[in-house]
């Protein structure tokens, strides 16, 4: 595979990991309390820290002088390829927990199998994220039984999360062509193959908090084509502000 | 929220072999929580490999209204320590 798809095929993977690593972010100093604050920022720095092993690697990869910098803050919004899941604004605390759950279940299952790539590189980052985002699973999973097996208000606010959410799940799972490409290397991996386990794990944790996934058939769709929500343009004015600003400026 | 929650108080053993130590105190709804929102708080940069958490009022203390009784007898008396007698060259770590 060419040296660009495989950009393309990282970047459906690491730009999950920045723009929900951003929006975990803008959270800092307003979660409900100290300790679930810390949390989310912890989760936050280490979906940062994912980002960054993934951006390096495709600088490494473009074989121009770009930097981690530069994929991160300055491309455009049709070249971001996460998908529209990650990209959605924060509500309320039950919202994030459930963004944040349907995300980490499919994380954790993608690294699983990202780690028996044949691209060394990548293998090496999804075996070091599966710790973390083990963790982080867990954290969302343990939420969302306290707030569905809560208090009646707690349920219908994460239900109707929920309810909201689950659309934009379906995404998680589509391949694109760069999919492809990746899966035919034994690079990728077939999303399409997790759906099933994913469904199973999400209706566990959800019979044990005494919610329910809506009976929906319609999947909402188009970040990982680089078709992003209304939302997507103010994150990333937040995002790029300061590389904008003051170009080529580092901490 | 925060106001139903208990107090936690959080212990820490910062390396194997070594005695779990006090590093602080939480809130948290139940046990389950305490122990992650410790590792949260308290272990994000390496501090630890095992955590304890106990609810605060499960802890009797002293009063310190009664210090002078419990503790200012001991104060006159240095020879409770064990540093009248030369150690031999040959015993280290002592």
């Amino acid at each position: 595979m060419k040296n660009e798809n495989k950009i393309q095929y990282i970047y459906g993977i690491a730009d999950n990991a920045l723009i929900l690593g951003q929006r975990l972010s803008e959270l800092c100093g307003h979660g409900p309390n100290l300790e679930t604050d810390i949390a989310m920022t912890n989760m936050a720095l280490d979906l940062l820290g994912q980002t960054r092993s993934y951006y390096q690697y495709v600088a490494q990869l473009s074989g121009d002088d770009k930097t981690e910098d530069d994929i991160a803050f300055l491309r455009s919004e049709r070249q971001y390829k996460n998908v529209l899941l990650v990209e959605q604004p924060n509500r309320h605390f039950g919202y994030v927990i459930t963004r944040q759950f349907f995300y980490d279940v499919f994380h954790l299952l993608l690294l699983q199998e990202l780690q028996n790539s044949s691209d060394e590189t990548l293998s090496a980052i999804a075996k070091k994220g599966i710790k973390e985002v083990s963790y982080h699973q867990r954290f969302s999973s343990d939420w969302i039984k306290r707030l569905g097996d809560g208090t009646e208000e707690s349920h219908q606010k994460v239900q109707e999360a929920i309810d909201d959410l689950w659309r934009f799940t379906d995404e998680l799972f589509h391949m694109t062509d760069d999919d492809d490409m990746a899966l035919q290397d034994n690079i990728g991996v077939n999303t399409i193959a997790l759906k099933e386990r994913y469904v199973q794990m999400v209706k566990e944790v959800f019979d044990e908090a005494t919610l329910t996934i809506p009976e929906t058939k319609w999947f909402q769709k188009g970040g990982k084509q680089g078709v992003h929500s209304e939302h997507m343009g103010y994150l990333l004015s937040d995002l790029q502000y300061m590389q904008r600003a003051y170009p080529n400026m580092k901490w | 929220m925060k106001n139903n929650w208990p107090l936690w108080e959080v212990f820490v053993r910062s390396k194997n072999g070594l005695e779990h130590r006090h590093f602080g105190s939480l809130h948290a709804a139940d046990a389950e929580m305490a122990l992650e929102n410790a590792r949260d708080v308290y272990t994000r940069r390496n501090e630890g490999v095992s955590i304890w958490v106990v609810e605060s009022k499960h802890i009797t203390a002293s009063n310190p209204e009664n210090s002078e009784e419990l503790f200012d007898p001991a104060q006159d008396k240095v020879y409770r320590h064990p540093t009248f007698y030369t150690l031999p060259d040959e015993v280290k770590h002592m």
